[in-house]
């Protein structure tokens, strides 16, 4: 591709996830010769097992205790992540340019006080006035800080505060789809020239019982032990994970006048949504495709936010084998855990840092993916919702 | 006309409004609404949702008359789809919407019916130290769709794009108290940009339950002064004490001028123009000196191609917090200065409360009722005004006087602020 100055280009990757804190812990996992062990926790939330979050100092991204204090860890990881961003696009101390910088964050609500939820449930097995209990007990057992470490909107509020990005503050809900609707309107708004750096992300805890009820309702989660993505065999199929990834993404104009290093350049950005009944999920998937390309599967790497549930992801993995038949295919839920509205960002991320450092990623599902033997130059990023919605991102590895 | 016309000050394409629809404690139906809010008009009443026992605020703006099941997510779409019914409409557009669809709505969580009735469900299986292991259990041994379907918060989009046949994956928001602004914006933005000829935007808030109002009433946001309810919500005045709790919805079909003209729509008015900045100062307080909230509006302003001159009336934020009105009070007058007192300022809020999520859309629309019926709807319950605010606030009743420009201000928890100017049909 010709390079133009409106193009969109990611400048600065924050990440966490139980892997590792920051870039350098992810570039040596898509480097390595061999997938990593996996890092799960199988028993604080049994039957389910989960990808916790790494050890994290929150305060190289959060100094003031007070600001910590004020969130709770879905909120705290997301600041940290955010600012790990910043810090790698070397606009962590630009007050300007994060004072017009826009910010568009994925958010999912506010983890639940379990304490308090199952005081209330407890009490109300021998109550008949539920409703009068209801107001007894949050009257007097919530803590009013609790809310607003609940509010989806304030994971933006925390990171204005916190690292003083103002130009704009939206937060986007939906899911997955609230990750691929960010990075596409940040997308559309640098290629129209409205804005020339935006922070875009989002954050997921999964350590939550009250997020695995939401999963269950479908029956998604997988039990007991953990399994390679491709591979899981045992109900449910979804394995989530605490992780973070937030993307400075910038017009390439903007990128050169300061000298920043790219990453990768995001050719196209698309989502849509859908009955999935019948070939409904497939039609819409060769829709996206033909609209963000790429024909061609020579060098492609296809990173797929694949969230394991076991339908859905069947039918993503045939869809590719049928459309790109030489892509190398990574499942990267089988190394992070699903990350929710968090999966597409975190997607973006982990192929641009794999583009940018050349990496031959080992496969994290031996029996399903096949090895790689030279960098990819394109990656295409997928993401399917566990319910509903799907987006796709092609990124292109920036010419030397 | 030529096809300059199209273009604005900047050379973006124009952006249209052509059709509007609006769900409020007042009524369904804009004609409904315009008429109880220029008749000065109170939608706010005694909560009857559920008990108030024990609670301090005890008064809300709930609409209360549609034909759903009392749960926000159900609420939120049942007005949300009343909106886009009458919006869709009054557009005369037919068959599938064919553009995207922005939708404001609460964050949404499980429904305490759900918890009570999942824990019923485990009975002696649940776990005493932890109610959601007993959750867990119930749904391994069958799975509940439903309960996990009114906890995402994508689906009342996704309901609202099956039902208008709205094109590619909806974009569903929340910017708090500002999340109905941000909604249009976003559809301004995909028409400027030339993404789409059309959008949908919409904004609804069916949250008020137990938890939601001690929520705010922790935070001791809301008014406690529930006799008589219609007297809570007194913007701008000496004694006002926080906001009421509402509801409603409201949807804009945006549409580019040049599309809306070509295939013969009646204009109600332009999206001139937006402005949003963050503040960094605090959770739930704003930057003492006004600097994001200024920021804001002359973004507005400057998008609108306007001067302070330009403003014919303000759709005030007007939430009735004592910080609120005195911070936005600050805010009109260091940007308007010495035009200020010439500017009528009223708050819609002072009659149906404050819509949370869908107030910025809801607002909008009467903004554009405002110009389009020359009439000004007033703030009600003045009868002490706060002497640190010297604003024209088109006192207790409504006023005849035509505008053809509008500024309706949006803040929010979380330092979010937004702006939209909307200005008459150029002739």
């Amino acid at each position: 591709m010709t390079n133009s100055a409106n193009d969109v280009v990611i400048s600065g990757i924050g990440i966490v996830s139980c892997h590792g804190v920051g870039k350098d812990a992810h570039i040596a996992i898509l480097s390595a010769d061999q997938a990593p062990e996996p890092v799960v926790d199988t028993d604080r939330f049994t039957p389910y097992p989960v990808h916790p979050l790494p050890e994290i100092d929150w305060s190289e991204q959060i100094p003031r205790r007070g600001d910590q204090r004020q969130m709770e860890n879905w909120q705290r990881l997301g600041v940290f992540t955010a600012g790990l961003a910043l810090d790698d696009a070397g606009l962590k101390d630009d007050a300007d340019a994060c004072g017009a910088m826009d910010m568009i964050v994925a958010a999912g609500g506010g983890e639940r006080d379990i304490e308090v939820d199952t005081l209330i449930v407890n009490e109300a097995a021998h109550r008949n006035d539920r409703a009068v209990l209801l107001n007894e007990k949050l009257t007097t057992e919530l803590r009013p800080t609790l809310f607003l470490a609940q509010l989806s909107n304030l994971l933006a509020g925390n990171i204005s505060i916190v690292h003083k990005v103002t130009g704009s503050s939206k937060t986007f809900m939906g899911e997955e789809g609230a990750g691929i609707s960010a990075v596409h309107t940040a997308y559309e708004r640098i290629r129209a020239g409205q804005t020339e750096q935006a922070l875009v992300g989002g954050s997921y805890n999964a350590e939550r019982p009250d997020m695995h009820v939401l999963f269950e309702g479908v029956q998604g989660l997988s039990r007991i032990n953990w399994q390679p993505l491709w591979s899981r065999d045992e109900p449910g199929g979804i394995i989530t994970g605490s992780a973070s990834a937030f993307l400075v993404m910038e017009s390439r104009r903007s990128a050169e006048k300061r000298d920043a290093p790219i990453y990768a350049t995001i050719s196209a950005v698309e989502g849509d949504r859908g009955s999935r009944d019948g070939d409904g999920l497939e039609r819409r998937l060769s829709g996206l495709a033909e609209r963000v390309g790429p024909d061609d599967d020579t060098d492609l790497l296809i990173m797929s936010g694949s969230s394991g549930i076991h339908e859905i992801s069947r039918r993503e993995k045939d869809f590719i084998d049928g459309k790109w038949p030489s892509a190398v295919l990574r499942g990267y839920s089988g190394l992070t855990g699903h990350a929710l509205e968090t999966q597409f960002p975190l997607g973006i991320a982990l192929s641009a840092l794999a583009l940018k450092s050349g990496s031959k990623i080992p496969p994290f599902d031996r029996a399903n993916e096949g090895a790689m033997t030279t960098p990819a130059s394109r990656a295409l990023v997928t993401a399917l919702g566990f319910v509903y919605g799907e987006g796709l991102a092609v990124l292109e590895s920036e010419q030397p | 006309m030529k096809k300059d016309g199209f273009l604005d000050h900047l050379g973006r394409p124009v952006v249209a409004v052509t059709g509007m629809g609006i769900v409020t404690s007042l009524g369904r139906g804009k004609q409904d609404n315009w008429a109880a809010l220029t008749s000065g008009t109170s939608g706010i009443h005694a909560v009857t949702r559920f008990p108030t026992d024990g609670l301090s605020t005890r008064i809300c703006g709930t609409v209360d008359f549609m034909d759903v099941a009392p749960v926000s997510n159900q609420l939120s779409y049942a007005f949300a789809d009343a909106a886009t019914r009458e919006a869709i409409a009054e557009s005369g557009l037919d068959g599938d919407f064919n553009g995207p669809l922005f939708l404001a709505a609460p964050p949404v969580e499980h429904e305490w019916t759900d918890r009570f009735a999942l824990a019923d469900e485990a009975g002696d299986n649940g776990n005493p130290a932890n109610a959601y292991d007993g959750f867990l259990k119930v749904m391994r041994n069958r799975p509940h769709p439903d309960v996990t379907r009114t906890a995402l918060f994508g689906s009342v989009a996704e309901r609202l794009a099956d039902a208008f046949g709205t094109r590619g994956l909806p974009i569903t928001l929340s910017t708090a108290c500002a999340s109905g602004a941000t909604a249009i914006q976003l559809g301004v933005d995909a028409i400027r940009q030339g993404r789409t000829d059309r959008a949908l935007t919409v904004a609804t808030d069916g949250s008020v339950n137990a938890e939601a109002l001690i929520r705010f009433s922790l935070l001791s946001a809301l008014s406690t002064q529930n006799d008589p309810p219609q007297k809570a919500s007194k913007p701008f005045t000496k004694d006002r004490d926080g906001f009421v709790i509402a509801e409603g919805g409201a949807a804009l079909v945006l549409e580019s001028l040049e599309s809306a003209i070509a295939r013969g729509a009646t204009v109600l008015g332009i999206l001139k123009g937006y402005g949003e900045k963050a503040d960094h100062f605090h959770r739930t307080r704003s930057s003492p000196d006004g600097g994001p909230a200024i920021a804001t509006i002359q973004a507005a302003l400057d998008d609108s191609g306007l001067d302070r001159t330009g403003i014919g009336y303000i759709n005030a934020h007007g939430t009735s917090t004592p910080e609120n009105d005195k911070m936005e009070y600050l805010s009109l007058s260091t940007v308007f200065g010495d035009a200020l007192p010439g500017i009528p300022v009223s708050s819609n809020k002072s009659m149906i409360g404050h819509t949370l999520t869908a107030a910025g859309a809801v607002e909008a629309i009467f903004s554009l009722m405002t110009i389009a019926t020359g009439t000004l709807p007033p703030t009600i319950n003045h009868e002490n005004p706060d002497p640190a605010i010297e604003l024209d606030v088109v006192p207790n009743v409504k006023r005849d006087h035509q505008v053809t420009s509008v500024l309706s201000n949006s803040f929010g928890f979380g330092g979010q602020n937004a702006c939209l100017v909307m200005t008459a049909e150029p002739a």
